[in-house]
């Protein structure tokens, strides 16, 4: 094959780094301080950009690459992508359906059990030695209560699977309703938030979606109700959240997820009520491998003029 | 690691007044007590055994067809029978906390007792021999903590695979803007699971994890006629033909650091251990030498074998996650396990069985 030159533009797992400079010409963003220079002498050659869930390729970057054939991205979100220009100039993109699906689903339900059960706040409890002065405060039961789901795609559907284990009870919105008789579903997500115990957000992020979760959602979901993000940041209008968590309005938060990574808004460190974590979703060994060959297979299908194997659906 | 602390923060029980440790002062207030109970000479003495919050675990009733002998101030048993030697061939029934023993020589000052209540999880706290021998029955808390302490094991188990409660740590004391650099966790789904005891806890513990498309097996003492998971009969066999150890079996003399440092060494680098038993069943010495050197992937622990202290070379690790014996602290588990008391006792003294017999 002969040399095809291909851009990384965000941090991946170093094994798919590797693979990226034996198989291709590859130029790594981070390696130029003058992007618009980079840009400007490089841009020209660049046939595949390779990007993650954070950082894609935007309007701008697909216009200073005129030969670009294809975006393959380290994730299976999509909306640092801007989609439309990708149609527009016949560039395919892929992604990383499926083979993240469990991951994302399991650290949901993680997610749920450390915050209901205050898992982390315990794990602090003992090693500060306080355990020793009296035992831990009473927590909240998991079995049994009540999880709405927002998104009853791939990852809502493996999430509703592992909550049935546990006894609880499923329901969802989503833009249409499911044949799924097992499950409740609500029109709104005011309605959602209003009848379930646990709310977890599992759909794509797109303007649509965008602060779907918002102030009255956070109000109907309640001082008992406790929400868990393992979407996109911007799916939560956060200073809302902040704020109803500081009053006591809302139980409870887990997040995997923030609008602005990686700021975390600091009034969230000072509360036990909450579960933060560094956006690590698809964050196992066996997953990002996955994904990485995915990347691989994809880019090496495209080049050679076969199917690719998860073009954006 | 029993529920009683927390009732003084539950707003929807009511509390006695005074929930005080006895002493000169109130001597005379128990003798004053005692002395209104003989009204109730007819019923069946019941006897709280346990430290001074244990009194939230049962109130005095009048449709109650017993009597609770110490309702508000709860002498150590030894001491209420010397002030009181009369009623040591009354008591009936007492009412222990995990943690009180009831072993021979406590039986042999009880010689009318024909009821031990246990509102806890284990009963290694309990000679039941001991009790079977005297035809003392004993009444626990039958599965009202089975899913608390089920949900417990899956959270351990997902936090330890997954680093949550240490990304947690790792976020809350990032530099702020600074890119997260957190290393990568292993995949819970499909994983190989051995549990140990497939008791009530066990069983809840399995159908979780079955919904994770996790393989079950399990040891036991006997294998199990009822249940279809591939069973072993050592847990040196099934901890080398599987990737996680979740211990929810019962302490005794045969389990007593069931899981040594062969077990481990087989269980492997990158096997989990989670722990929900009892402390004693891992030995303990051992584990956090296997920790440091590597040569097992993490552990989730609840329990530890000499509770409240935790050796603190544990808290340097980020492969283990710590857990103060909370398994069945919850709100819900607290309201129901006063109810569960109370129908035993209920049961009990109108001629009929305990609800959740042990033996």
């Amino acid at each position: 094959m002969e040399s095809i030159d291909v851009l990384l533009v965000a941090q991946v797992l170093p094994y798919l780094e590797q693979e990226l400079s034996k198989r291709y010409n590859l130029f790594r963003i981070c390696d130029y301080p003058q992007k618009s220079q980079f840009l400007t002498q490089h841009g020209a050659l660049i046939r595949a950009v390779v990007g993650n869930g954070s950082c894609g390729a935007d309007s701008e970057l697909i216009d200073a690459l005129p030969n670009l054939e294809i975006v393959s991205s380290f994730s299976v979100g999509v909306d640092k992508i801007d989609l439309n220009k990708c149609k527009e100039k016949g560039i395919c993109v892929t992604n990383t359906p499926d083979v993240l699906t469990d991951d994302v689903a399991d650290l949901a339900i993680g997610l749920m059990l450390t915050l209901l059960r205050r898992i982390c706040e315990c794990d602090r409890f003992v090693r500060s030695g306080d355990w020793k002065h009296g035992d831990y405060k009473l927590t909240t039961k998991f079995s049994g209560k009540t999880v709405g789901i927002i998104g009853l795609g791939r990852i809502g559907t493996a999430i509703a699977k592992r909550a049935e284990g546990f006894n609880c009870s499923i329901c969802y919105y989503s833009r249409t309703q499911k044949q799924e008789p097992k499950y409740k579903y609500y029109p709104n997500v005011v309605e959602l938030a209003s009848n379930c115990d646990i709310l977890v957000v599992a759909c794509s992020l797109t303007d649509e979606t965008h602060h779907i979760i918002n102030r009255e959602v956070i109000n109907a979901l309640g001082p008992k109700g406790f929400l868990i993000n393992i979407g996109r940041g911007k799916h939560v209008d956060e200073p809302e959240l902040v704020s109803a968590l500081l009053e006591g309005r809302l139980g409870g938060a887990g997040l995997d997820v923030f609008e602005n990574e990686p700021h975390v808004p600091e009034e969230l460190f000072g509360l036990e009520n909450v579960v933060l974590l560094p956006h690590v979703g698809s964050g196992t060994v066996e997953t990002r491998t996955a994904m990485a060959d995915l990347v691989l297979g994809n880019l090496e299908a495209h080049f050679l003029g076969k199917p690719l194997l998860t073009p954006l659906v | 690691m029993i529920l009683s602390p927390h009732i003084k923060t539950s707003k929807s029980i009511q509390q006695p007044s005074n929930s005080t440790q006895p002493n000169k002062a109130n001597m005379a207030d128990l003798n004053e007590s005692i002395e209104e109970s003989q009204e109730n000479n007819n019923l069946p003495k019941v006897f709280l055994h346990g430290p001074p919050e244990f009194s939230f675990i049962l109130q005095p009733n009048p449709s109650h067809n017993f009597h609770i002998l110490n309702p508000s101030s709860l002498p150590p048993l030894h001491q209420f029978l010397s002030l009181n030697p009369h009623h040591a061939s009354s008591i009936a029934a007492i009412v222990c906390t995990g943690g009180y023993t009831v072993n021979a020589d406590v039986l042999q000052l009880l010689p009318a007792l024909r009821l031990v209540c246990t509102p806890s999880a284990g009963t290694d706290h309990i000679d039941l021999s001991e009790c079977r021998r005297r035809g003392i029955q004993v009444a626990g808390a039958g599965n009202l903590f089975s899913e608390d302490v089920a949900d417990m094991a899956v959270a351990l188990l997902i936090d330890v695979s997954r680093k949550i409660s240490a990304a947690d740590r790792f976020l809350r004391r990032q530099v702020q803007n600074v890119s997260w650099n957190f290393p990568l966790g292993s995949k819970l789904t499909g994983k190989k699971i051995g549990i140990v005891g497939m008791g009530r806890i066990g069983s809840e513990v399995a159908k979780r994890l079955e919904a994770f498309s996790c393989m079950i097996s399990y040891n036991s003492r006997n294998k199990k006629p009822l249940v279809s998971y591939p069973y072993y009969s050592t847990v040196l066999e099934l901890a080398t033909d599987t990737n996680v150890l979740i211990l929810c079996c019962d302490l005794n003399d045969q389990t007593r650091h069931i899981v040594n440092k062969e077990v481990m060494l087989a269980l492997g680098k990158g096997g989990i251990i989670v722990n929900v038993g009892r402390g004693a069943l891992i030995d303990e010495k051992e584990l956090l030498k296997c920790l440091i050197e590597d040569e097992i992937g993490g552990a989730g622990l609840d329990v530890f074998e000499n509770e409240p202290h935790v050796p603190k070379d544990f808290f340097s690790l980020d492969n283990v996650v710590l857990s103060p014996h909370a398994a069945v602290v919850t709100s819900e588990s607290l309201m129901g396990i006063r109810q569960i008391v109370e129908q035993n006792l209920t049961a009990f003294f109108s001629n009929k069985a305990p609800i959740t017999p042990v033996i």
